[in-house]
């Protein structure tokens, strides 16, 4: 397998290690009240899907970034790489985004409660 | 017809014009007590240990393919028992027992071979750490013996034991163990099965389950739709995609594990060798070909065929505990898709859907298990309640936090 790298161009997998489903970058919240529930399911629970699987990979032998691989599990193509960095980041704007909107609505749901 | 010493004689004497096939071809019948989705070697092995020993009727095998075209037919044929946790070794104990007396009780050739195996250790840590799991392992009932250098190079005086890297220092045998032909099998646990009267039915796909209120009450297949008083799934390495049909994610990922054959060669290897340093185990099949493989290849696949680099890896382990093997040549080599569990040990087990139960997890161990996953599934699905051996195979354990995890790798199902 061959692993286009964002930086680095096309590197042998053989450069890289593995360490699963990219959604073990969404860790949840320790805090939480369902904590228990939510930490269980992602540590042990997987999809495991027989088509596209997004994936963690370590460049171990190489700049030792995190990558997030999106990869066909029948074919062994690889479709899609980006930094996981990235992919962090945009997750986490996307929930701060959420949440704004989602104050910006309770804002206005107050106002209007006010206006009545 | 019964197998023996007479049929063979009398079929040779009438020209083997009187074979009668091994097991029936039926249609599926609408309705059945036990319904077992899988015909590999543990869902032929429950549907035999069903139907002998719990005297239940009314049984069926749903394979998608046809027998013995799953992992029972692509494995290295490696039985054994030497495994450390009180939670695993009772169970593999078990089977290694059945495998014993399996010839007789299918009445069918396995080709079930004693002939040994030696975990090699390469330092004195090491060896203290067999001799635990050696201790472990007579603790409940197998045999192991700890082998010096010296007993060690006159059963394998064709070991590396001056590499320079790895010096091999001796090993942990374990006489019991051995191999089995692993088609044989399947076919046999098949005709055992058939014979009484169970139906096996090949080319059957299991497309959907019928679950209404938390009860499953059967099938959809692409032979139409089966109800069931009870179903059972072992479907190895296809257990995410099959049960997510159910409605159920499941601590497993499907990884590939290639396998490789040489050249038939004169009989050089007593029995199965395992390295101690690395991950590689190498036997010689009755043919004379050398039988290896080592680590899986790391990554989620479905795809029955790997990469070079654990090629490379499982040929670097090979020559470092024996390099006469260089100069063989290889002839195959081939890929099996394994259901690997968060902590490496399988899972027997009811399901949160009432009527419906699981047979999974078996990581590459599960031809060895064959015997005992068949019997143990066969009591929960009899009996609703887990055999003694396999109390501790359960599903919630993982969030009850009661591992079994016998390498200590974590819930990373690619190291164990």
């Amino acid at each position: 397998m061959i692993i286009n790298h964002p930086h680095l161009g096309p590197r042998d997998a053989s450069e890289f290690t593995i360490l699963g489903d990219a959604s073990l970058i969404n860790r949840p919240d320790w805090q939480a009240g369902d904590a228990d529930d939510a930490f269980y399911t992602y540590q042990y629970l997987r999809d495991n899907p027989a088509g596209l699987h997004r994936e963690l990979w370590f460049h171990e032998q190489g700049d030792r970034s995190w990558l997030v691989v999106t990869r066909d599990t029948i074919t062994h193509a690889v479709i899609e790489v980006a930094l996981a960095s990235d992919v962090a980041k945009a997750a986490k704007a996307k929930t701060t985004q959420k949440t704004a909107t989602k104050k910006t609505a309770v804002k206005k749901n107050a106002n209007t409660l006010a206006q009545t | 017809m019964r197998y023996s010493i007479w049929s063979l004689i009398n079929q040779a004497l009438t020209g083997n014009r009187n074979w009668t096939p091994v097991w029936r071809e039926p249609e599926p019948k609408s309705h059945y007590d036990i319904v077992i989705v899988g015909g590999g070697g543990h869902g032929l092995a429950t549907a035999f240990y069903l139907a002998s020993r719990y005297g239940m009727k009314n049984i069926a095998v749903l394979e998608k393919g046809w027998i013995g075209s799953g992992n029972i037919g692509r494995n290295t044929t490696i039985v054994r028992s030497n495994y450390l946790l009180d939670g695993n070794e009772p169970f593999y104990e078990q089977s290694l027992q059945l495998w014993e007396g399996l010839e007789q009780d299918i009445n069918y050739n396995a080709m079930m071979s004693q002939r040994g195996i030696i975990n090699l250790y390469h330092s004195d840590a090491q060896r203290d750490s067999y001799v635990r799991r050696g201790n472990a392992m007579r603790l409940h009932g197998a045999d192991a013996e700890l082998l010096n250098q010296d007993q060690l190079r006159s059963l394998c005086p064709f070991l590396d034991y001056e590499n320079a890297r790895f010096p091999i220092m001796g090993g942990l045998l374990q006489k019991r163990a051995g191999t089995a032909r692993h088609d044989a099998v399947a076919w046999g646990y098949a005709r055992a099965a058939d014979q009484r009267g169970v139906d096996i039915i090949q080319n059957c796909d299991v497309t959907d389950f019928l679950i209404k209120d938390g009860v499953c009450t059967g099938v959809e297949t692409s032979k139409g739709t089966i109800r069931a008083g009870k179903i059972g799934v072992a479907v190895a390495g296809s257990t995410s995609r099959v049960m997510a049909k159910a409605g159920l994610r499941l601590p497993i990922e499907s990884h590939v594990l290639q396998a490789f054959v040489t050249e038939g060669l004169k009989p050089v290897i007593p029995g199965v060798i395992t390295f101690g340093a690395g991950h590689f185990y190498i036997s010689q099949s009755d043919k004379g070909g050398l039988v290896f493989g080592g680590d899986i290849d790391g990554y989620n696949s479905y795809a029955q065929r790997g990469n070079l680099p654990v090629f490379e890896d499982v040929c670097e382990g090979g020559m470092a505990i024996m390099p006469m093997i260089g100069r063989a040549r290889m002839l195959r080599n081939w890929g099996g898709i394994m259901d690997m569990s968060m902590d490496g040990s399988p899972i027997i087990d009811k399901t949160p859907i009432d009527h419906l139960y699981l047979n999974a997890g078996w990581c590459y161990g599960g031809f060895k298990a064959t015997p005992a996953s068949g019997l143990c599934f066969a009591h929960l699905l009899a009996r609703d309640e887990p055999h003694k051996v396999a109390t501790k195979l359960r599903l919630d354990r993982f969030r009850r936090g009661a591992m079994l995890d016998e390498r200590g790798a974590g819930a990373q199902p690619n190291l164990h």
